[in-house]
């Protein structure tokens, strides 16, 4: 594939996966707020999804609600960090916490992208992602220095979702194009400064990284292999869009 | 949403207590609600003012967020990004109403985690609506018209009320609530107006809908005791018929305007401008209220599963010496 055509759609999957996800803590949360706060999120990354299908589609893709509501699994370019189900809230704020650390960081490094339109969207999208990190980072504090019980529930989580989260630094062919031609700092150069960044975070809390380097990352989601858990939701998201596919929604 | 008269009135059996007020205190809190003035958390006010305002806010927060939960579920169905993140916003809009009237209440006396347990506990009510199901799309766009519909009625009345935190509360969702009026017309609007399966998906929804929207507003007036004093004291601001009438007046031609039908063939308004209509089911309204409607029984176990799943980071986050006393209203 075509690297910027490569490049976005992995950025765009991941951020409408897992803004889906994030939207299903409606009414689950262990407090309001929090049902709050993943909603906002859940909204932004759907935001950030569309603005990334439509620069796809000025490259000629088909429109973002097509893109978005009527491919299947195969065809989707998400890491499977960003499918499973949402589980318990230390699933899902660990989770949280170790996609958005990557992705602020990720679309710090696109504001400077050799392909404008990318870089535009970039410099507005890392603003609001400012705002996860914070949300993350203030709660993965929190609870990782609260009772012994949220300490071992945060940590049987990050060393769960630990492999996953290195899944979102898996490369694709187009790899090393994406780097010489100035798109994209690369995975190998994002996945490092990500390291940095959330260790800073998880040296102030009871919780221990593990050795990244004895982690077997689970790989796959880049080249359309997906756990199973991908094609329901998208079967679900795309329940009401295909009862008419004639119709405007 | 959500806020419904429905359950709010005092039940028939209750004592007042008022003859354990005292007099004096009594006259001056009822003059100056006469005048007008709002009660504020710390003022002096009668026990059974307290006890039915707690009992309404409560009442409307458990509304907010199980009346989240029929229209959450079409959050991931959404047809398209423009509905998807449309329906999340307005759902989030009702959690945050949930939030600010758990506050209100709170000024009261009561904590927010008593009230979350007595709602899983089926010891507090919400409004009845939310124990029907919505199996399809459409339902969902005519909750979010219909019923937000009718809770403005509601809450623009009672936002004239008399205790401060609340009427504060009800300003600021009243003005949230009338994006959801405008975003659930112009999703039936659109359904309505649209293919065949989509106008026929949106006129079964009504169908399925019109008798539970006809309760909304709770019994009529004339099977509902014990209102006067609430009336007095602004806690209720209009009786449930003439919410019900007000709805009927601003809805109905709406809905005929755009082509839908009403499963009523009664409908109609009469010369003195009166709407007239079959007579709800109470029977099976009190019998659903009383929780044997079809989704009751699901509402609270969803609810209680969030409140069980998330008690490790409530006790993680608690701190007893910091009880939460301001409102955010």
């Amino acid at each position: 594939m075509n690297p910027t055509l490569d490049l976005l759609y992995r950025l765009a999957d991941d951020q409408l996966i897992l803004g889906h996800r994030n939207s299903e803590w409606n009414g689950l949360g262990p407090i309001l707020e929090e049902d709050i706060a993943f909603s906002s999120m859940a909204q932004d990354k759907l935001g950030h999804s569309l603005q990334l299908y439509g620069l796809l589609h000025e490259l000629g893709e088909a429109e973002p609600d097509t893109v978005a509501f009527t491919r299947n699994a195969p065809q989707f370019h998400c890491c499977q960090l960003t499918e499973l189900p949402i589980g318990e809230y230390d699933f899902s704020l660990i989770r949280h916490f170790l996609f958005d650390h990557a992705e602020l960081l990720r679309f710090e490094a696109l504001a400077d992208s050799s392909y404008e339109p990318l870089a535009l969207v970039a410099r507005k999208v890392k603003g609001e992602l400012k705002y996860h990190v914070l949300h993350a980072n203030t709660w993965v504090k929190r609870l990782g220095t609260a009772t012994e019980e949220a300490i071992e529930r945060m940590q049987a989580a990050l060393e769960f979702t630990l492999p996953y989260a290195l899944s979102i630094f898996e490369t694709t062919e187009a790899e090393p194009e994406i780097i010489s031609s100035g798109l994209f700092i690369g995975e190998a150069e994002l996945q490092a400064r990500w390291e940095a960044s959330i260790s800073k975070v998880l040296a102030q809390t009871a919780l221990t990284l593990p050795d990244l380097r004895t982690l077997t990352p689970v790989a796959g989601g880049r080249q359309g292999q997906h756990t199973e858990h991908l094609q329901p939701l998208l079967d679900e998201m795309a329940e009401v869009f295909r009862l008419d596919p004639t119709a405007d929604w | 949403m959500y806020g419904s008269a429905s359950t709010h009135d005092i039940p028939a059996k209750a004592t007042t207590g008022l003859e354990n007020e005292d007099p004096i205190l009594l006259a001056e809190f009822e003059a100056r609600i006469a005048r007008g003035e709002k009660i504020e958390p710390t003022d002096w006010m009668p026990q059974l003012y307290r006890k039915q305002l707690t009992r309404m806010i409560e009442q409307h927060a458990h509304s907010e967020i199980i009346g989240s939960l029929p229209e959450g579920t079409w959050i991931t169905r959404a047809p398209g990004f423009r509905r998807k993140m449309a329906q999340m916003a307005k759902v989030q809009d009702e959690v945050g109403h949930a939030q600010l009237l758990y506050s209100a209440a709170e000024t009261l006396g009561k904590t927010r985690e008593q009230m979350l347990s007595d709602l899983v506990n089926g010891k507090s009510k919400y409004s009845n609506v939310f124990n029907y199901p919505t199996p399809t799309w459409a339902d969902s766009n005519v909750i979010s018209w219909l019923i937000d519909a009718g809770a403005i009625v509601n809450q623009m009345a009672n936002a004239k009320g008399s205790y401060g935190p609340y009427c504060r509360a009800l300003d600021r969702i009243c003005a949230e609530e009338a994006f959801h009026l405008k975003y659930g017309h112009d999703a039936v609007v659109h359904m309505a107006t649209g293919t065949p399966i989509q106008r026929k998906m949106m006129q079964e929804a009504l169908n399925r809908w019109w008798p539970a929207i006809m309760t909304f507003f709770g019994p009529s007036d004339k099977m509902s005791t014990h209102t006067e004093i609430l009336m007095r004291w602004k806690v209720k601001m209009a009786t449930n018929d003439a919410c019900r009438q007000q709805f009927l007046d601003m809805y109905v031609p709406k809905i005929w305007e755009i082509g839908l039908t009403l499963p009523d063939a009664n409908l109609r308004k009469n010369e003195e401008g009166v709407w007239e209509f079959s007579e709800p089911d109470w029977e099976d309204f009190k019998r659903v209220i009383n929780g044997d409607g079809p989704c009751n029984a699901e509402r609270i176990a969803v609810r209680r599963a969030a409140e069980e799943n998330g008690a490790w980071v409530r006790r993680a986050m608690q701190q007893p010496k910091a009880q939460y006393v301001r409102p955010l209203a």
